[in-house]
Formats: structure tokens, C-alpha cells, sequence
């Protein structure tokens, strides 16, 4: 699950990780308001939305008065921000960070997350800071320093002096490094984050370290520990179909195709993406219906899908083992008769009580063509509703 | 012959009084895999099943003589329940579990690094060594008793390309879901490992997907070490970048972890590779020199793939 920022540096800011001071606005004249409040000589005025490369589209800008930031909030409340990281389509701004602007002397880098090769956290900093860090691993990968930590013990100060010494900090700031980073890591684990990252993080005139920016990512497996992280979700952030499928517990990712395909495991559903792709089409969404659908949830991912107005084909393909393939018949002609939907439907079936599923399609009196492979399907599909483009 | 799991595997479901575990239980038992007790904490000494139940996993090891665990309980609970049967000295234990917190793997990996006890999974389908022996989810009659030893990240996906197999009359040794999780017991490593120590095994299956390096670090092992054929197939060539797919290990982060850059590595150790799902078990078969069932390639024993082994599977209309 993903926060903003201002969500992010207001839970580092609780376990004693330093922020700089700001507040989030809604409107213009709270920007002004906020502004005049913390006073200082410059203030930031921050997009906020759940994707990265805000500065560069525009998101970011600098105010040296309180009307100079309500104008820039005015311009950036609204406006479309289009990133690497949003995709073609952008995201409309809601919310905006305001915040005081530091001195700042120099950026760095630095994040902590599972390392999936080692099984443990580990840190990863970097004299590189404001920089994507998929970059500086590309162009300069021995300006990352690593640091893994072992579960048991948790961040030592000595993690945190080896960490703060290779980044070059001088001995002040290395003794500033160690209780930011035992912070930093208290945050992680105590919040069940899967990423917590500080880009930059900056030292400061005055001699100290600061969050300038924060991004963290909650593990979606833990959040039953958190119910609290609950109101933090935005669904302004997220695509209408993934929040209405959320909701009856499937797993739907929109994409950019024509044929829609419906699922069951989520290893099957990527390679019926693939196969789909292989012969000539593009997949409309990325759904899994689960181990265990039952009719009606059948059901709704069919209108969910359909509610793409891309979808020009369905692709249903069903291995089944705990899902029936007559309880994923019976669900699909329900949808069928309910929805009344006019694209053509090839099935797919294979697996547990596979006989009976394929009756229910015969006898339900409604036009779906049956598939007797993947391969099969997939060339039926694209031939019955067209290739790419 | 087989790896980890056959004849002589005695098994102990922890869970196996609740909805799933006694569903998946009784499969099991049809299909002749020895349960020979369950654990739920508070129910010991009743009967489930026609199988005793114990209290705690050490109990039911010292009363029953187990050596495997199946773990059927829900996600708050199950990295005790790995923790228990580890602690319990049991030599296999196999999660099925989904949804387990990345933070409560990375304490249970942490342990089991420096212990005998080998887990496989969680959020996995099972092991199963066809006609022997069945541990998990998977629906027992589409497998076959064979050589081809097959290891997957996905559970459905695996159902496909063994039916394919058997559709072609190729059975398994062994099939081990490793798991869709980030953390996982067994990793592609360990399992290309046993297969290819094993007699049994004349031919190897690696079904991987987007997400992390676990299929690069067993092709370069495969590429110094292993003289079988080894068949490979990536799901997730057209997932997009940054989204999760479904397992919670499936993700390209960073430009990490994507389908061309696990062919590329595949590739390069002579593995097999085939662009699409639907064209696993022929290639296999090709493999293994089943002439007769060739569609496509030269049947080559050992390093069959070294020019341009991706482009054999795919010579049909597109």
C-alpha cells in the first residue's frame, strides 16, 4: 500500500526521524495560511501524489512569500502531473505539502527494504542523493553502500557509523547518522513498511540531517496488524476499476489492451497476458479470481471487466483445482443473462469437474465459444475481436 | 524415483481440523499419501479424519514418527506454525499459506538458515511425486509417474504444464510449487539441485515469473553444472513495471526482475526457452527425444540450446 509523502513524514516524524516542518492543503488560501504560519524566508510548495519525478513535471516549486505560494498552490491544485512513474495518463493533483526550505549543503540517499536474495532488511545509501536510484545502481553501482541487517539483532550503532562514514559525513553528522537510522529502521519494522526511502536526505546548514523527501510502502500481508493505516489510503491514487474489484477480493490490474481475461491463479493470468500477446492481440487487464471464486464473485469480475470500455473480447481460462469449472460455468452464463453483454467470449476450461462445466455453456442457450487449449483460446479470442490496434 | 516426497513420507497436517486443511487432507489421503496426524493446538487427543490430533508438532513427531508437515493455517499464524515444526526437528515442512507478513518470513528465513529442516513455500501449491506421494493443493489426476522433474513459482500454471506432459504421455518425477512470496523456503537453486542428482530425473521444467533473480542464480548454476535438459518459461513478459501481479513477489522494481532479463540469463546457460505457456510440454517432449511427438527442434541430450534456442517453439503462425 502506498501513503504520501506528507502521510510518510508524519509516521518517520513519530518514531523520532527528522522532517522539516509543513503541513498539507487542500485549497489556495490554506496554502497562503500555512506559509505565513511557518515563516520562514522560502517555502516548498510539494504535489503530492503516489508517484515520483514530481519536480521535474512541475510539482515542485519554491516561494519566497506566502501569496507567492498561494499562486503556485493555485496552479498546481487540479493540474494534470505527468512522470515516468504515472504513465501517459498522469494524475490530477488533490493535495499539496507545504513546507519550510532548508539550507541544505548536501544531498544523499538512503532507504531501507527486504532484500529478497538474502531473506533480511538491508539499507542501501548513497552520495548520490535526489537521484533515481535504479540509475546511480545502472551508471555508478559502487555509489551504493549495502548494508544488511540481521532480523535478530536489529540496526547496531556500529551499521549506522559505517553506513554514515562511507557516505563521507563528518564526525558530527556521523553521530547525528546513528539514532536517525535506528529511527529510520524502528519505523520499518515497527510499521510492517516494505520500502522506506529518504531521497534526499540532506544535511543542513546548522549541522544536521533531514528527511527532505520520504516515500514509504506498507506491506499489504500486514496491514490486518495495522487497521489504523487504514484512512491513509487515497483512492483518488487508484485506477476506479481496482478499488470496485478490491472489494470483492479480486486481484484486477488495468491495462492498456482490448481483450479482457478473466483468470484463475496469478502465474496463469500473467501467461495468458503473454499468450494473448503472442498471437496478435493485447491483454485489456491483469485478473485473478482466486483458488476458491465462488458464482457470484464470477460474476462481478465479469462486470468488472466489462466495464472497460477497451473490452472488445473476453478470455476466460480456468485450471481448474479447488475452483470447479461448473461453479466458474454457472457464474459466467449468470453474468452472461444478467449483463447482457454483446462482445464475443471464448472459454477456457480445464481441470476439476470439467465435463459438467462445459454442459452448463452447451445448454445455456448463449453464443460462447469453448477453446480446447491456451493456445487455442488465445488465437479464437484475438481472431473473434481483433488484434492490436 | 523422485525427490523429497514418496512412499515412504509420513506426513503431519498442522490446521488440518480447519475448513481448508481437512478438504486438502482428504485429497491427500485418496490419493495415498500416509497422514498420520494433525495439529491444533487445544484439540489433541480427539480424531479427525480417522487421524489423531495433537496439541503440538513436537507431540505429534514424537508419537507418530513423522518426518513432513503441511501447514494449512491463516496468515497471522503460519510463521509459528513454521517456527513450530522447524523447532520440532521435522527434516520437510511445506506452507501453503497465503498472505503471510514479508517482516514474519524474513524472522522465520533467518532461523532456518542454519537448520536441516528444508521449507518449501509459503504461498505455494505443494510437492507432489506423482504415484507416490501428494503434499498440497494440487489436483492429483492430471499428474503422471515419469522422469521430468518440474519446479514452479505459480500453482495454476504448473496444473497447465503438466497436463500438457501428460497429454503427452511424459510423467514427473517430481513437481515442487515453490511459491509466489518475495521470501520462500526453497528457492530454483535448491530444486534444479535435487533433480539434478536424481537418476530418476532425465529432464528439467523451471516455470518462472517476473520479480527478484531466483531464475538467473539457478541458471548460472545450471550452466556450470547441469548436463540434463532443462526446459524454461517466464510468466509476466507483458506485465508492466512497478505492479504487483497477483503474487506478492511478482513485481518489477527498479528495472529489476524482468522477463527478458531472466530468458537472457536462461538463454546464455543453455536453457530451452519457450516465449509461450502452450508450448512447454512439446518442447519437453522434443527434449527427451520423443520423436515421435516433435513439433518442433532437434532432440540433443546435453546442451541442446546453444544457437538461438528460443526461436524453435515459436515457428507456427502468430
Amino acid at each position: 500500500m502506498k501513503i504520501h509523502e506528507y502521510q510518510a513524514k508524519a509516521i518517520l516524524a513519530k518514531f523520532g526521524v527528522p522532517v522539516p516542518r509543513g503541513e498539507v492543503v487542500f485549497q489556495k488560501d490554506e496554502a497562503r495560511a500555512v506559509a505565513g504560519r511557518l515563516g520562514t524566508p522560502v517555502v516548498v510548495v510539494k504535489a503530492q501524489i503516489h508517484a515520483g519525478g514530481r519536480g521535474k513535471a512541475g510539482g515542485v516549486k519554491l516561494a519566497r512569500s506566502a501569496e507567492e505560494a498561494a499562486s503556485h498552490a493555485g496552479h498546481i491544485l487540479g493540474m494534470k502531473l505527468v512522470t515516468p512513474q504515472t504513465g501517459e495518463e498522469g494524475r490530477i493533483v488533490h493535495r499539496l505539502l507545504i513546507e519550510e526550505g532548508l539550507d541544505i549543503k548536501r544531498e544523499l540517499y538512503l532507504s531501507v527494504l527486504v532484500d529478497r536474495a538474502t531473506g533480511t532488511p538491508v539499507f542501501m545509501a548513497s552520495t548520490a542523493g535526489g537521484m533515481e536510484i535504479e540509475e546511480v545502481a545502472k551508471e555508478h553501482p559502487e555509489k551504493i553502500l549495502r548494508q544488511a541487517i540481521d532480523p535478530a539483532i536489529g540496526l547496531q550503532p556500529f551499521h549506522a557509523r559505517k553506513l554514515a562514514f562511507g557516505l563521507g559525513l563528518s564526525p558530527e553528522l556521523v553521530i547525528a547518522a546513528v539514532p536517525f537510522l535506528q529511527s529510520l529502521y524502528r519505523a520499518f519494522i515497527e510499521t510492517d513498511a516494505s520500502l522506506v526511502e529518504i531521497n534526499p536526505l540532506v544535511a543542513t546548514g546548522d549541522g544536521r540531517l533531514v528527511a527532505l523527501d520520504a516515500k514509504v510502502t506498507f506491506d499489504d500481508n500486514a496491514l490486518y496488524r495495522h487497521p489504523e493505516f487504514k484512512d491513509l489510503r487515497d483512492l483518488d491514487e487508484e485506477s476506479p476499476l481496482e478499488v470496485e474489484a478490491s472489494k470483492f477480493k479480486l486481484n484486477y490490474i488495468k491495462l492498456d489492451g482490448t481483450i479482457g481475461c478473466m483468470v484463475n491463479g496469478a502465474g496463469l493470468a500473467m501467461a495468458t497476458m503473454d499468450i494473448i500477446k503472442l498471437s496478435g492481440g493485447s491483454p485489456a487487464n491483469f485478473l485473478d479470481v482466486g483458488g476458491g471464486a465462488s458464482e457470484d464473485q464470477v460474476k462481478n469480475a465479469f462486470r468488472i471487466l466489462l466495464s472497460d470500455p477497451n473490452v472488445r473480447g473476453v478470455f476466460v481460462n480456468i485450471f481448474g483445482g479447488i475452483l470447479r469449472c461448473d461453479v466458474l460455468a454457472s457464474g459466467v452464463v449468470n453474468a452472461a443473462k444478467e449483463l447482457k453483454f454483446k462482445v464475443p467470449v471464448v472459454v477456457r476450461m480445464e481441470g476439476t469437474n470439467v465435463g459438467q462445466g462445459q454442459e452448463i455453456l452447451r445448454n445455456s442457450g448463449l453464443n460462447f465459444t469453448v477453446a480446447s487449449g491456451m493456445k487455442d483460446g488465445a488465437e479464437k479470442i484475438v481472431a473473434l475481436a481483433g488484434g492490436a490496434q | 524415483m523422485s525427490v523429497l516426497v514418496d512412499k515412504s513420507t509420513r506426513l503431519i497436517v498442522q490446521g488440518l481440523t480447519g475448513r481448508e486443511g481437512s478438504f486438502h487432507a482428504q485429497q491427500m489421503i485418496q490419493y495415498g499419501t500416509k497422514i498420520v496426524g494433525g495439529v491444533t493446538p487445544g484439540k489433541g487427543g480427539t480424531r479427525h479424519l480417522d487421524v489423531p490430533i495433537f496439541d503440538t508438532v513436537a507431540d505429534a513427531v514424537h508419537r507418530t514418527g513423522a518426518n513432513a508437515s503441511v501447514i494449512f493455517v491463516p496468515p497471522p499464524y503460519a510463521a509459528d506454525a513454521i517456527l513450530e515444526a522447524f523447532d520440532a526437528a521435522l527434516p520437510l515442512v511445506i506452507c501453503i499459506t497465503e498472505g503471510i507478513p514479508t517482516l514474519d518470513m524474513v524472522r522465520v528465513a533467518a532461523v532456518m538458515k542454519h537448520s536441516a529442516t528444508r521449507l518449501i513455500g509459503p504461498n505455494c501449491p505443494g510437492i507432489i511425486s506423482p504415484g507416490k506421494c501428494k503434499i498440497g493443493i494440487m489436483p492429483g489426476p492430471i499428474h503422471k509417474q515419469g522422469n521430468v522433474g518440474l519446479v514452479s513459482r505459480s500453482g495454476t500454471l504448473t496444473y497447465e504444464a503438466v497436463d500438457q506432459l501428460t497429454r503427452l504421455g511424459i510423467g514427473q518425477s517430481t513437481c515442487i510449487g515453490i511459491g509466489g512470496d518475495p521470501i520462500i523456503g526453497t528457492t530454483f537453486l535448491d530444486a534444479v539441485k535435487l533433480f539434478n542428482d536424481d537418476p530418476g530425473t532425465h529432464a528439467i521444467a523451471m516455470i518462472g515469473e517476473i520479480g527478484g533473480n531466483a531464475e538467473e542464480v539457478a541458471a548460472e548454476y545450471i550452466k556450470k553444472h547441469v548436463k540434463k535438459p532443462v526446459v524454461g518459461f517466464i510468466a509476466g513478459q507483458t506485465a508492466p513495471p512497478g505492479r504487483r501481479m497477483g503474487h506478492a513477489g511478482a513485481i518489477i522494481s527498479g528495472g529489476q526482475g524482468t522477463a527478458a532479463d531472466k530468458y537472457k540469463a536462461m538463454r546464455a546457460a543453455g536453457i530451452l526457452t519457450v516465449q509461450s505457456p502452450a508450448d512447454i510440454g512439446q518442447t519437453l517432449a522434443a527434449a527427451l527425444g520423443k520423436s515421435s511427438l516433435m513439433v518442433i527442434g532437434k532432440p540433443k541430450k546435453s546442451a541442446a540450446a546453444k544457437s538461438k534456442p528460443q526461436s524453435r517453439p515459436r515457428g507456427r503462425k502468430r
